[in-house]
Parts: C-alpha cells; structure tokens; sequence
C-alpha cells in the first residue's frame, strides 16, 4: 500500500516561477525516500508541499490514503524534522518534544512515558531539562529526532537535517536515524544534496534537476543505471567519466577503439565510472596520468585520455605513477547518452 | 583570547570625556543641584533662601493634593503602558501576516512616530474641541457630553488617548522587528506541532517576543512617566485647576509657575527615588524569566 501519493502535483509561484513541474510518485509503506538534487532544485519545496507549509498548486497529495492538499500541517499525521533544528529556544527538551502531544490532548503521565522512552531511545535521559542552548549540535539534532518519534506520525520528513553538523557527527548520525528508521518502520522523505547521504541511506533515491525529476530508482539503480547525463554526473564521486564518442554502423568508437555497440548514429556522449576502468599493459587507451591521488584503501588517477579529463579508480594493491599508463574498459559498464538531450541510449557489449 | 589594552590612562580617558561632561553637566550636576535646593524655602524673587531641612518632603507627602496626583500618574501609565504595548502587539502580529502591501502597511502604520508630542497633544485637543471636534460629536453620538479641560475624567481620557497613539508606532516596529527574529523554521514547527493559532501565539510567539516587550515595558513606562509632558501641557493649557496632571508636570508647575523652587526640587528627587526603585525591581523581578537567545 502506498503511505504517501503525489498525483501530478506542482507549483507555481504567483510570479510566475514554476518551481516544481507536475511530479507523480508513491512511496510505500515504511520506504526511506531520499530526494536529492543541487540547491534550488525544488526538492524542500516538494517536502515542504507534504508537510502543508507550502501550498499545492496543482494536482493531489494523499498521505496514508487521505487527501490532505486541504488539511493543516498539524493535522496530516506528519513529523519534521529542520535543518536547523527549530528547538523551541525557551523550553527544556522535555518540553519541547512533548509539545506535540500536549496539543493533542494527551494525558500528562502518558506525555511523560512518551518522552522518556524517546529520550532513552536518543540517549538524551541526561539532558531532559536543558534548554536547546546548553547542547551541543549533535545534542540539538536528537532533540529535533526526538520531537519526531515521539508523535508516531504516519510520515517522516527531513529537510537536510545533518547539513549544520560537522564531516564526523554527520557520518554517525547518518546511521542511526537510517537504524531508528528502520526500527520504527516510519515511511520517510529525506531531502539532502549530499549524493554521499542519498546513497548510503535511501531505499530508493529520487535525483531531482531545475523542478523536475530526473530519475526514481535504488541507489544501486541510479549508481549504475543513471537515466541522464545530469544523474551520472550529480551521483557518485568521483562523478562517472562523461567522454564524447561517435557511433557508427553500431559501433560506438571512443578515439578508434570500439568500446561497445548501440542503434544510434552519429556523436553520444560515453559514461564511464572511475572504477570501470582497469590499468592494462596490454590495453587499448593511453592515459596520460597527471596527479595519483592517495586514498588508503584505494588510489585516484587523474589525468587526460584523448585530451579529454578522466578520473580512474584503482586499488591500493596496484601500483602506479604520473605519466602515460595503458587502461582498458569493462564494456558492460559502459552508459551512452544522446549529446543532444542527455538522455540515457541503450547500448550492449 | 587576548586583550586589546590602552597602554597609557591619557587615551582612553581622552576617548570618554565628551560622554563623561555631558553626563556630569546634564545629569549629575543638576542631581546636586536638585537634592541641594529640596531642603532650602526659595525666596519666590530669588533674593535668598532659608534651610528648612526635610520640611519640604514633608509638606509633600502630607499633601492629598500631591498623593491624588501621584496616584492619577500611576493609573495613567499604567494604562497608557498597556494599552500601547498591547494594540502595538495585536497590529504587529497581524501585520507579520500581510503578504501584498506589507510595506506601505508598515510605513503607515509607523508615520505617526514622527508626530512630536505637544503636536499629538494639539491634535487631541482639537479632535476633542468643545464645539467641533469630530470624537466630542462622536461621544456626543452616546449622550455624553464630552468637556476637555472641564471635566476631570474626560481630560484624563484624552491625554490617555493621545499618549497611546503617540507610542504605538514605535513599540509596532520593535514588535514587528522582534516577530521577524523568531526564526521561520521554528514558527514552522509549531505549525506543526499545535493547530492553535492562538496556542501557538502564547506557548511559542509570545516568549520568544518577551526580551523585545521587557525593553519596551521599560521605554514605556519611562515614555508614560516623562515623555508625555509635552501632551499633559498641551491639553491642560497650563490650567492645571481641577485638571489631571503627571508628577512630572507639577514638578514644572510648582517650580515655573508657582516658584516653589525647594518644593518642586523635593517632587524631582522623590521622582528619581521612583524610577531608581522601579528600575530596579524590573530587571531583578521581571528579566529573570525572560530567554534570551
């Protein structure tokens, strides 16, 4: 069944500005949605048109089967968490997260029990009457974590809730809202720009580009499969290889070497993943190798392949130094994309 | 962190000075001056002066004429604190919420802080002019008949009004000023949180609002004290009779017209025990519960 509907909705601003072209999708019960794209891509205003802080233009958005276009952000069964936080700065944490239930007519000791378990949950028992001034970012991040599970809304939403946090909380807290989520098995949508977030967390990742989706599909999917030019080069990083080649009678030639074979005619552009590439004394492509980029676990060339730029990954067992190198590509990792509108081509071997 | 430090005296104090005269010339020495002559008996002509000790604060707290004053100052700023912080809140609050035209909505709402108060008092007399005033005709709508500078009430009624709307502007765009700090996010999760407007209002807008409204709980309380001078003479015509007047004003009155100089020293200091005494009750009392972020 499907938690949360979105029927053709758009937006368009009284200026004029269409900010999200109409969007139809269904995220299943209990899915972790990520929705990724750069700033300005619409992907907080599709949140914030779910969460009802934004109006709905156009189209119909159920939640849990109900048609809520209507309904007050209080009302849709729905938990927030911000990009800042948004702690209430004049009450405790106790206060904060049990706001949500005082307002919904909840009895003083069932609030109580509610918040102590959330609190023990988020290992916040210490800090219960603090104010949100007196914790840490991280702290605050609970609390606002806290202030969602404890309502046990029908709907998850985050708006890029780990962007304030230093590389390190990031990673951690990463974790464990994706293992709080999973433990609750509360549907959630998680907007990020953070390719890196999208991949490790989502069940499915939705790419979004200038208002419009680009691709719905598993991290997996969109890694491999990316539909567009825009998504091969926004997911991953390093970002896929984008290299121009031309196909003719069927076979797409990158310089002259055939790398694999499409119904297409004329320019495409090939992507290819850094890791597709594999160094090969006997292989068909010379890299000339700029910089080697030492990563521990593994190794980045980065350098020219017919004075185009390419990025290769290697691992950390294969040696190798700046200066022309021979590589050769699996041909099944090969993607081919019209020059023309970035659309995904097919191609095989 | 390190210092930054003077390393000679000369500077700094050099640096000080201006501020330091004005204080001295314009407050402290006038202090002196003011708690000097309460306990001599002017001669009304200036020829000389008699020490009378504590004679003076005597006469005046004995006085039911200076007690009924006293107690008319304390209702009259209380009711003029209220009501400007109040209307002020309720415009402010709704004038956050106006999307198309905020700005001339604002700019309008704000022209009246540039009304000088004995003009604002003018207008109030004119509005309540016996003959033609439009709000005289208005009670006059009810069956009373509206008499400024006759009737005790009435006068109180007016200057009150007058002081309120002279005020209202400037406490408007602190509060509007202090609405738009609250960040849009948390107003967002409240949004959330209640579907109350008004429960959102109290729990999460109002606290958040309640260092702006401490600041101007004080500017108003000064404003209703001292700065309405200006609108109490004007709408008294400097016939104080059986009209209502502030201690500030019979300070004035006593001093200016009746040259009781010892006598109207006496009112300044008992005055500035007051304020020093209110000021102090404030921030110990009311700022304690405020949070500021």
């Amino acid at each position: 069944m499907a938690q949360v509907q979105l029927n053709n909705i758009g937006k368009t601003y009284p200026n004029g500005f269409e900010a999200l072209h109409p969007t139809t999708f269904e995220i299943a019960e209990g899915e972790f949605c990520v929705l990724v794209g750069p700033s300005g891509c619409g992907k907080s205003t599709l949140l914030r048109m779910v969460a009802g802080l934004e109006d709905i233009t156009a189209g119909e958005l159920q939640i849990a089967g109900r048609v809520v276009n209507h309904i007050d952000p209080a009302d849709r069964d729905i938990a927030m968490v911000f990009q800042n936080y948004a702690l209430y700065p004049h009450m405790t944490v106790r206060k904060n997260i049990g706001y949500g239930l005082k307002n919904r007519g909840i009895s003083k000791d069932e609030i109580a029990r509610k918040v102590d378990e959330a609190t023990a949950m988020l290992n916040l028992g210490d800090y219960l009457d603090r104010k949100p001034s007196q914790l840490s970012g991280g702290q605050r991040q609970r609390v606002a974590m806290g202030r969602a599970i404890v309502r046990d809304p029908a709907l998850f939403l985050f708006d890029e809730p780990l962007s304030n946090l230093d590389a390190k909380l990031r990673n951690q807290m990463r974790i464990e809202i994706k293992a709080l989520q999973r433990r609750l098995g509360v549907t959630s949508i998680y907007v990020t720009h953070d390719q890196v977030e999208a991949m490790t967390m989502a069940d499915r990742i939705i790419v979004m580009n200038a208002g419009r989706i680009e691709q719905i599909g598993t991290p997996a999917e969109v890694y491999h499969n990316p539909a567009s030019i825009f998504v091969a080069s926004f997911m991953g990083a390093p970002p896929m290889n984008l290299l121009s080649a031309s196909a003719v009678d069927g076979a797409v030639k990158l310089g002259d070497q055939t790398i694999c074979q499409t119904q297409h005619q004329g320019p495409v552009t090939a992507g290819i993943r850094p890791e597709a590439f594999v160094l090969d004394a006997t292989g068909p492509f010379i890299m000339d190798v700029q910089i080697v980029e030492e990563l521990g676990a593994h190794r980045l060339l980065h350098g020219t392949l017919n004075d185009e730029n390419v990025t290769v990954h290697i691992d950390n067992e294969v040696t190798a130094v700046a200066g022309p190198q021979r590589l050769s590509v699996r041909p099944e990792a090969v993607c081919l994309f019209n020059v023309m509108d970035g659309q995904r081509l097919s191609c095989s071997p | 962190m390190k210092r930054a430090g003077f390393t000679t005296i000369s500077l700094p104090v050099l640096l000080l000075l201006p501020q330091l005269v004005i204080i001295a010339v314009f407050f402290y020495w006038p202090t002196v001056v003011a708690i000097h002559s309460s306990f001599y008996l002017q001669d009304p002509f200036g020829f000389g002066s008699t020490f009378v000790g504590l004679e003076n604060y005597a006469d005046l707290l004995s006085s039911r004429e200076y007690r009924k004053i006293a107690w008319f100052t304390v209702v009259f700023s209380g009711l003029v604190t209220f009501f400007s912080l109040a209307i002020a809140l309720v415009l402010a609050v709704k004038a956050d919420k106006v999307l198309r035209g905020a700005k001339t909505y604002r700019t309008l709402l704000m022209w009246v802080y540039a009304v000088a108060p004995p003009v604002a008092g003018f207008i109030a007399v004119i509005m309540f002019n016996q003959s033609w005033g439009p709000l005289t005709e208005f009670f006059g709508l009810f069956g009373h008949r509206f008499m400024v500078g006759v009737n005790f009430n009435d006068t109180a009624f007016s200057m009150v009004l007058a002081s309120v709307w002279k005020q209202v502007p400037v406490n408007f765009i602190f509060f509007l000023s202090g609405l738009q700090s609250i960040p849009r996010s948390v107003r967002e999760a409240a949004l959330i949180d209640n579907r109350s407007a008004s429960g959102r209002f109290w729990d999460v807008t109002f606290p958040l609002l309640a260092p702006t409204g401490f600041f101007l709980l004080i500017i108003n309380i000064t404003y209703s004290l001292f700065d309405t001078f200006g609108i109490v003479d004007t709408v008294v015509k400097g016939e104080p009779g059986n009209n209502p007047m502030t201690l500030v004003y019979k300070v004035y009155v006593d001093g200016f017209r009746g040259n009781d100089l010892g006598g109207s020293s006496a009112q300044s200091v008992i005055l500035m025990v007051l304020v020093l005494a209110l000021t102090i009750f404030q921030f110990r009392l009311i700022e304690r519960r405020i949070h500021y972020t």
